[in-house]
């Protein structure tokens, strides 16, 4: 760690309205521990429950999505890997909207497949994603470590809103991937 | 046969299915990572039950919010009752409980409800 002003840091967070950011290793217990910070923070808002549930619902999908290839990674990589961590942002978004931003690793070979799939579940109509959500519900089988592979589905649909997406080149044989959703 | 009782936890529901009674409750929220590991004591209950059932079963399905790993592992409860409904061993119905103001567990309800063979009835609470 070279020269960090973490007063910069510290005010970049808080000119971006960051509630909760973290960069490492994705465990089952740090997800808890999220979950209960975020909760905790929600109820001493007085946040209207309607709203709390969705974005609870959300923020449970898009961490598990990146929790679920971090295992991937890291048991193709080792843990100890730069590939094997990950990292996200929990914020304030314009409007009075939360914002929950995922980055993590991809193998390059995955990647024209996710776009594909992401700019897919981008163009369908609500209903649409409904079909294609009991469609994948009732015809996959989940994964050994428990994915269902409808976690982008299921985040497009209950957010009601398009995923942004990017993905950056970093090596030969992996590119970043970020996931942004957008909770009103 | 024994009940089966499993407490609530951060990321689990609680369990409480009366093999004497029928009556099968999922309650709290179910957001494991991997629901497979959760879940799987839950089928093999259900197997052994639903040899001997009771006459009238009823899942009470009263959850505040389920992730999708879970929502596999739910359809697959409701699958594995429908032989014991469609075969005439135990009359099953399922509760699907909502709070009023969350569209989304009644939408939720309705999905099971389109892939399932068993009557669903959805109670606002």
């Amino acid at each position: 760690m070279a020269d960090l002003n973490i007063y910069e840091l510290f005010r970049k967070m808080e000119e971006d309205d960051i509630i909760l950011s973290f960069k490492g290793d994705i465990t089952q217990d740090l997800l808890a521990s999220v979950y209960q910070i975020m909760e905790a923070r929600l109820e001493s808002e007085k946040e209207e429950p309607k709203r709390k549930k969705k974005f609870y619902h959300i923020l449970v999908e898009c961490l598990q999505n990146v929790y679920h290839h971090m295992v991937d990674l890291k048991e193709e990589h080792g843990p100890d890997a730069m590939e094997s961590t990950a990292i996200f942002m929990i914020g304030y978004g314009p409007e009075n909207s939360y914002r929950i931003v995922t980055g993590n690793f991809i193998s390059v070979e995955y990647v024209d497949g996710l776009k594909t799939k992401l700019e897919r579940i981008n163009k369908l109509s609500p209903e649409e994603l409904r079909e294609e959500y009991l469609q994948q519900l009732s015809t996959t089988e989940l994964s050994e470590k428990g994915g269902a592979g409808l976690g982008l589905i299921d985040m497009a649909r209950k957010s009601g809103q398009k995923l942004e997406y990017s993905f950056y080149p970093v090596s030969a044989s992996h590119s970043f991937f970020s996931l942004g959703v957008t909770v009103h | 046969m024994d009940p089966l009782i499993i407490e609530e936890s951060i990321k689990t529901p609680s369990i409480t299915f009366n093999p004497n009674t029928g009556v099968l409750e999922i309650k709290g929220k179910s957001i494991p990572e991997n629901s497979l590991e959760f879940y799987k004591p839950i089928f093999e209950w259900l197997e052994v039950y639903s040899k001997t059932p009771a006459a009238n079963t009823e899942v009470h399905v009263r959850l505040d919010y389920f992730n999708t790993s879970s929502s596999k592992c739910l359809l697959d409860i409701f699958r594995r009752l429908e032989p014991a409904n469609s075969g005439g061993a135990s009359s099953v119905k399922v509760h699907w409980f909502y709070e009023s103001d969350d569209e989304d567990m009644m939408e939720a309800g309705d999905d099971y409800q389109a892939l399932v063979k068993l009557p669903f009835t959805l109670i606002k609470v």
